[in-house]
């Protein structure tokens, strides 16, 4: 192990041991603050129930990541070929950051109901604009001698899209991804707070209502993992997409 | 034969050539030689038409055209090898992007590649291999263009002198065994004279040619050759007359 995962651990460790004493010697009440080997227990014991749950809200954030790319793709690619289009939907893109998306959740359950189709679209709208605006810097920085050496070869626009602008815009692309999965996480369980029938976040405001503080953290704890599996599967991907970047 | 007759390149209102002619014979090996900032790479960019001329006219075997994009090859200092593909991918994209028989132009590559000594290193990474051998393979897809025509960018100008020494012998391969027609920019002067068969000196502001030298002898010439070091002393002091010249 190296050092800096054995520090990694140490803090954890520390963290964990100092909340789990915290707990003991104060004697907080489990419904206010639980210890961690409680909650621990809670998310193993109540595997069964939360794992459904997990899966709708996973079911969210991986549409929501795909229908994310769908548009942001084919619109960074446009934007780039464009340069008219670029100047054209930049101030939208802008204030479609303005807007606190977080604050539209109560309108997307009035539009799609309290179905998975509200949170698909949060998150959907929060990754989106990392994702567009990495993959067009990427595009961008593109070197001219390249683009001349390309020009010279005689290659189209889509040719050298596939061979030259595209390879070359995958790390941006994987680093605006990177940002975005962990982003939409959140997204679809705000969109889950303020109104669903399933999913961790509606399980959430269901064991806080009542109470059950040590299921909210489970929750939280089941969450967390999710999102860093989604962070190391992206990385993987990423490894896996760019060989040429390990010199 | 490339012909280049009156070409004229404007920026900010200021001519960076104006009325340019330049006369290569096929098969011959020209070196235009002047100081950095004169205009040699903007020359180039109106040749291979990156930028439009503002006037001029330049022609390739007696046919007219707007400029040489579809003409011409292209090897510039950088090796410019894509990095996520390996050698022998990266010489075959003038082939895919042209369009042409992948499969004939997979074996001339490799063929292309035991002449240059790149055998067994087909499969390599750009980043795996030195300087050099990415130089030649540049030069590998430099040829797998298929043109007669190839300008180079100052192309050895960020290889060490070792290296250096070794793919000028190779760019003169260009000329003697494939049979191309040379156009090269430079700022090096012993390079220049090693290699051209006709040797243009430039003037600065605008660019123009202020003087040609025709080079005799076999080449890679040697500098022990004491007529050869008094050409290098003479475009010397012309070159550094220029650049006094500007600094005033």
């Amino acid at each position: 192990m190296s050092r800096a995962n054995l520090l990694a651990v140490v803090i954890l460790v520390l963290l964990l041991g100092l909340w789990e004493a915290a707990c003991r010697i104060l004697v907080i009440p489990i419904f206010i603050l639980p210890p961690p080997s409680a909650i621990a227990k809670t998310a193993v014991l109540h595997a069964p129930l939360i794992l459904p749950h997990a899966l709708i809200t996973g079911l969210e954030i991986v549409c929501g990541i795909g229908l994310a790319l769908a548009v942001a793709i084919p619109l960074a690619i446009g934007m780039f070929a464009y340069s008219w289009l670029e100047k054209a939907l930049s101030p939208f893109l802008v204030a479609s950051q303005a807007i606190p998306v977080f604050a539209l959740a109560p309108l997307l359950v009035v539009w799609l109901g309290y179905g998975m189709a509200g949170k698909i679209l949060m998150a959907a709208v929060i990754i989106f604009f990392p994702i567009t605006v990495n993959l067009l810097e990427g595009f961008k920085g593109c070197d001219r001698e390249f683009r001349v050496l390309f020009r010279l070869m005689g290659a189209g626009f889509w040719q050298t899209m596939r061979l030259l602008y595209w390879p070359w815009a995958l790390p941006h692309f994987f680093a605006g991804l990177r940002v975005g999965v962990t982003v939409a996480t959140i997204g679809a369980v705000i969109g889950e707070w303020v109104g669903a029938q399933k999913g961790l976040g509606y399980l959430m405001i269901q064991a806080n209502a009542r109470l059950k503080v040590d299921l909210v953290f489970a929750v939280i704890l089941w969450l967390s993992l999710m999102g860093l599996f989604l962070w190391f599967g992206v990385g993987w991907l990423e490894k896996k997409s760019i060989r040429w970047k390990n010199i | 034969m490339l012909s280049v007759s009156g070409l004229t390149k404007v920026f900010d209102q200021q001519s960076v050539f104006s009325g340019f002619d330049l006369t290569v014979t096929r098969n011959r090996f020209a070196v235009l030689i002047g100081p950095s900032g004169c205009g040699k790479s903007t020359f180039f960019d109106v040749l291979t038409g990156v930028t439009p001329a503002d006037g001029g006219q330049m022609s390739w075997q007696e046919e007219e055209v707007c400029h040489l994009g579809d003409l011409a090859a292209y090897m510039h200092q950088k090796d410019l090898l894509l990095p996520w593909f390996s050698l022998l991918e990266n010489s075959l994209l003038p082939a895919r992007t042209g369009g042409g028989d992948l499969h004939q132009a997979r074996s001339r590559a490799i063929q292309l590649f035991s002449r240059l000594g790149l055998s067994g290193y087909e499969q390599h990474l750009p980043h795996q291999v030195s300087g050099g051998m990415r130089q030649r393979c540049a030069l590998v897809r430099t040829l797998m263009f298929n043109r007669d025509l190839i300008l180079l960018d100052e192309p050895l100008s960020a290889l060490d002198a070792i290296t250096r020494k070794s793919l000028q012998s190779l760019l003169l391969l260009l000329q003697s065994e494939f049979d191309r027609t040379l156009v090269m920019i430079t700022h090096d002067v012993d390079e220049a004279l090693l290699l051209a068969d006709d040797l243009y000196l430039l003037s600065v502001k605008p660019m123009g040619i202020r003087e040609k030298i025709v080079l005799h002898g076999d080449k890679p010439r040697r500098f022990d050759n004491p007529e050869l070091l008094a050409i290098k002393d003479s475009i010397l002091q012309k070159l550094e007359g220029d650049i006094d010249h500007v600094s005033c």
